[in-house]
């Protein structure tokens, strides 16, 4: 396998059951995420991002399972399968922090309100770390400064609720990259702040890329984040990645119907007043009442009774690859 | 677009103060004031869509609702045109309000918090009707069937309740609401900003096409300005409870001249990779409009400032080219570099 992967994953199914009904929320996900790298996924809400993502992390809510698939992290040590290990149990407890550390929209899901910002860093880095105490202490202000966060010596001893959102968002970063993680999660970390703020985070972000080698799952549903971030990208919709390649196969060359009219349907900034946006008709179905066959079929214009069979799979390319009946078709009328 | 050789302003802004007292203490002592809207100049045309964006906390919301007097400015004027008669409405009682209130309206970003989830769609939507003498209910159920098609919903929808319905369908409501009593100005605060962006492209072209039909008024407040771009007539930026930057649309982005605009546009990540921006990266946070900094607000994070900017507020000034209006409060917008 080559060595440039950091995490695999393969054919991930995770459902949720509520009331003896089923949600195929991921119903057979498969990516990699490469060292150095960054996967940018996208999608509208309730695509499954989160829960691709809560997968990884082994932070699944209760009423759902990971029913199928694998997902394999790539560790110095070897190949771990993550979906195998005891959800709390130590192994998975140093994983998680440690080599592979997530970020979230709401940085409160992740800082404790009663604590200090810098005795939380701390304890990540103490749990993780052999570092001394007053180590700890130093490399804490060290983070808050790399983070940008004004007077990291008095901001450390202050609490969550001190911090404005921005720097709430970059002291919960911090935590995340304290233990230098192999793997970052970020789940739409930025998707409730300014873009100036959001600015400075994806620079501190591009920063461990590059210093550490980490590889990057970027979850977006902003395509402008796509392309200025990501090397690849996954496209998803209804608990399918539909469409995924190189940031340049899918954003200049897109073969999905819906990637397509994902594309279409927002305004680009500099393309002033002219530009055709079009909307995609309807709305995402229930997700306990799906479609049979192609996901995104009774809101697509190509759609024939082909598409009430489950399309698989198909490369386009050795990097490219797409899960529709008829993007060859579709492609060449274009 | 309005013909621009007769704009008319629906409304005139002058020196317009939106100041929120913050209490400290057990006696609940005034210790200082929030300047949420802190002197705001502004005319509105009619027939127009006017931008309003800025980063969160600069402003706009308050802004809209001191418009609208949702809440009361506590300084300036609002001057309102009423066919010809111009009406000063921060000096009306809520009773004298009245008959306005009808013509100006708002849609809030998340129309599920502003929609009664007792109510059926029916019930949320007639009470406007029948606060302003639409009596038989025969005519409001048929004017609420109307309004619910013009936003493309079934009429049908108006004996459901708000949770029967998506996110998208939800605002589309909202806008109906505001609609119903015929206004003729509509703020439409972070309308679209909730929603997903196949949905978003459909409640835009909605809100395009009720303009025309209606001959309405937007004002449009949002932080993505790749919306207003596609969107506004003209836009207005606001920092820390200022305009800092009015003009038309293609101007301001073609030739921007406030640094705060520059680095606000440079900051959008484009999806387009074929361009690329110049990103002027903004250090720090804004200011609390508790504390706002003397001077120009935008000076401790500005590159460009000098002395100037630390002691004296700019003004608002007309920096217009090829006869077309260009308001900068820059004391240096004629002298920076192009971006
Ligand atoms: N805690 C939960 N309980 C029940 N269903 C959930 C939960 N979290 C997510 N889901 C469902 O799983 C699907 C994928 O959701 P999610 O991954 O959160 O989407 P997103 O792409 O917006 O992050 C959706 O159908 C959603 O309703
Ligand atoms: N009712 C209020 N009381 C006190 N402060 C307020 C109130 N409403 C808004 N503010 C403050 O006024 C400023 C402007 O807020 P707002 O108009 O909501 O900004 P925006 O809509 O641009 O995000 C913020 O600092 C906000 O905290
Ligand atoms: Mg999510
Ligand atoms: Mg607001």
């Amino acid at each position: 396998m080559a060595n440039d992967l950091a995490l695999s994953v393969k054919d991930l199914k995770t459902f949720f059951y509520t009331n003896k009904r089923c949600n195929k929320a991921l119903n057979g996900v498969s990516f990699e995420i490469r060292k150095g790298k960054t996967l940018g996924v996208v999608g509208e809400s309730g695509c499954g991002k989160s829960v691709t993502a809560s997968s990884i992390m082994q932070l699944l809510p209760r009423l759902s399972r990971i029913e199928e698939g694998s997902i394999t992290y790539h560790s110095e040590r070897g190949d771990i399968r993550i979906d195998e290990l005891e959800r709390d149990g130590a192994e998975m407890r140093s994983i998680r922090g440690e080599e592979i550390a997530m970020i979230f929209q709401d940085p409160m899901t992740a800082l404790n309100p009663v604590y200090s910002v810098g005795f939380q860093i701390g304890e990540a880095l103490q749990y993780h770390t052999d570092l001394t105490k007053k180590q700890r202490g130093e490399r804490v202000i060290e983070l808050l400064t790399a983070m940008g966060i004004p007077s990291p010596g008095e901001r450390a001893k202050q609490f969550p609720h001190n911090y404005s959102g921005g720097m709430r968002q970059r002291a919960m970063i911090a935590m995340a990259m304290s233990c230098n993680p192999k793997i970052l999660i970020a789940d739409e970390p930025t998707t409730a702040l300014d873009v100036t703020i959001q600015a400075q985070i994806f620079n501190l972000m591009n920063k461990l890329k590059s210093e550490n080698d980490t590889a990057i799952m970027l979850i977006t549903h902003d395509m402008g984040v796509i392309a200025e971030l990501a090397d690849d990208v996954a496209v998803m919709y209804m608990g399918n990645i539909v469409e995924a390649g190189t940031v340049d196969d899918v954003l200049r060359r897109p073969q999905h119907p819906y990637t397509r009219a994902l594309l279409d349907s927002i305004p680009i900034l500099g393309r002033g007043r002219d530009q055709d946006i079009k909307s995609i008709r309807g709305a995402t179905p229930d997700p306990y009442e799906r479609p049979k066959g192609c996901q995104f079929a009774p809101r697509c214009d190509f759609a024939t009774d082909a598409c009430e069979v489950m399309p698989t799979e198909e490369a386009v390319t050795d990097t490219h690859r797409v899960m529709c009946h008829r993007y060859k078709e579709i492609f060449e009328n274009a | 677009m309005p013909d621009s050789s007769k704009l008319e302003p629906i409304l005139k802004l002058r020196g317009l103060e939106t100041h929120f007292p913050v209490r400290k203490g057990i006696f609940n002592k005034v210790a200082g004031h929030v300047k949420a809207v802190d002197g705001v100049d502004l005319d509105v045309y009619r027939g127009e869509v006017l931008g309003l964006v800025g980063e969160s906390g600069c402003g706009k919301t308050t802004l809209g609702k001191a418009i609208l007097q949702l809440v009361r400015p506590t300084g300036g004027e609002v001057h309102y045109d009423d066919n010809g008669t111009d009406v000063e409405l921060r000096g009306l009682s809520d009773d004298e309000m009245q008959p306005y209130r009808k013509k100006l309206q708002i849609v809030f970003q998340d129309p599920h918090s502003s929609l009664n989830p007792a109510f059926t769609i029916f019930g949320s939507l007639e009470d406007p009707l029948k606060r302003y003498g639409v009596t038989p209910r025969a005519k409001r159920r048929e004017i609420i069937g109307d309004l619910l098609e013009a936003v493309n919903l079934r009429r049908e929808y108006m004996d459901r309740y708000p949770h029967e319905f998506s996110g998208g369908q939800r605002q589309r409501i909202g806008i109906a609401r505001a609609l119903c009593i015929d206004p003729e100005l509509v703020v439409c605060d972070e309308a679209v900003s909730a929603l997903d962006v196949s949905i978003q492209a459909q409640v835009l072209k909605l809100l395009m096409d009720l303009k025309n039909e209606r001959n309405l008024t937007y004002i449009f407040i949002t932080h993505d300005l790749s919306v207003t771009e596609y969107l506004c007539d003209r836009i207005a930026v606001m920092y820390l409870g200022r305009i800092v930057e009015l003009c038309d649309t293609e101007d301001l982005y073609a030739n921007t001249l406030h640094p705060y605009t520059q680095a606000l546009l440079s900051a959008i990540p484009v999806a387009d990779l074929d361009k690329k921006t110049n990103r002027i990266v903004l250090e720090g946070d804004v200011p609390s409009p508790l504390n706002p900094p003397s001077g120009c607000p935008f000076h401790p994070r500005c590159r460009y400032a000098a002395g100037l900017c630390k002691t004296d507020v700019p003004a608002l000034n007309n920096h217009s080219q090829q006869g077309r209006d260009h308001f900068v409060a820059c004391h240096f917008a004629d002298a920076l570099p192009d971006v």
